[in-house]
């Protein structure tokens, strides 16, 4: 599915890397511990988290992630959000916390 | 060929920059993406233990047809125990690098994972080498 049908069925906010909205999300992966993303996420995934500094990009990029999935009202910080813009990668948010979202995205990847 | 890059103590925003460059020349030289998603990884991890551990060091790498090598040198306070340092969940890391979502204690575990040989030479008060290889081409 992709980045912008995500956006739309979720109501999620896009704050950056809009040019990357047809990117494809094919799994899911919620935690805040950089190593782990790092060693468990797969590549096409949208990443949970309430991380906003520079550092998740340089992951989601490295990693090959779809989009970043900011909870509970959480925004992203300047230049994570201009990483974002360059790598093509779109950092969305909610004021869900992860456990309503990460369900949520769950349940419309299953179907 | 052989790249070197500099890595700056406590530098987050940059952490990540080195493991970039060599993943595009990976990707340049047509080496399965499997491969190149171990050697990320494990050069990540090591990069931001440079970040967050050392006074500073650099990173050197060299690559043929067979294999990279990766050797992070840097200078700092050095690791006292490194059996306990391999670890899953021990850290040393300060609060503040811990909020930031590092720190858990995954780090060298997760190099070692990914990486054919890892090899660590630490002196206290002096600083630490680490030694990744990963063989290229070899799925």
């Amino acid at each position: 599915m992709k980045v912008e049908e995500i956006v739309k069925k979720l109501d999620l906010k896009v704050f950056s890397g809009e040019n990357g909205l047809s990117n494809e999300i094919n799994n899911g992966y919620a935690s805040d511990l950089l190593s782990d993303v790092m060693g468990s996420a797969e590549a096409g995934s949208a990443w949970i988290t309430l991380q906003t500094h520079k550092n998740i990009m340089a992951i989601a990029s490295l990693k090959e992630l779809s989009a970043i999935i900011l909870v509970k009202g959480y925004k992203p910080e300047e230049d994570t959000a201009n990483q974002s813009n360059e790598e093509n990668i779109p950092i969305l948010g909610t004021d869900k916390q992860a456990f309503e979202i990460a369900g949520e995205l769950y349940n419309l990847l299953k179907k | 060929m052989h790249f070197e890059y500099n890595v700056v103590s406590g530098d987050f925003s940059n952490a990540g920059t080195a493991s970039s460059q060599i993943k595009k020349v990976l990707k340049q030289l047509n080496v399965d993406s499997v491969t190149i998603k171990r050697i990320v990884v494990a050069l990540y991890e090591a990069e931001v233990n440079v970040v967050a551990h050392s006074y500073g060091g650099t990173i050197f790498a060299d690559i043929d047809t067979k294999e990279i090598i990766l050797r992070l040198k840097d200078t700092g306070p050095g690791i006292p125990d490194i059996k306990q340092a391999m670890k899953e969940g021990y850290s040393t890391a300060s609060p503040q690098v811990r909020e930031m979502g590092f720190g858990a204690g995954m780090g060298l575990p997760n190099i070692k994972k990914n990486a054919d040989k890892l090899d660590i030479k630490s002196e206290v008060g002096v600083g630490t080498e680490v030694m990744i290889m990963v063989k290229l081409n070899d799925n």
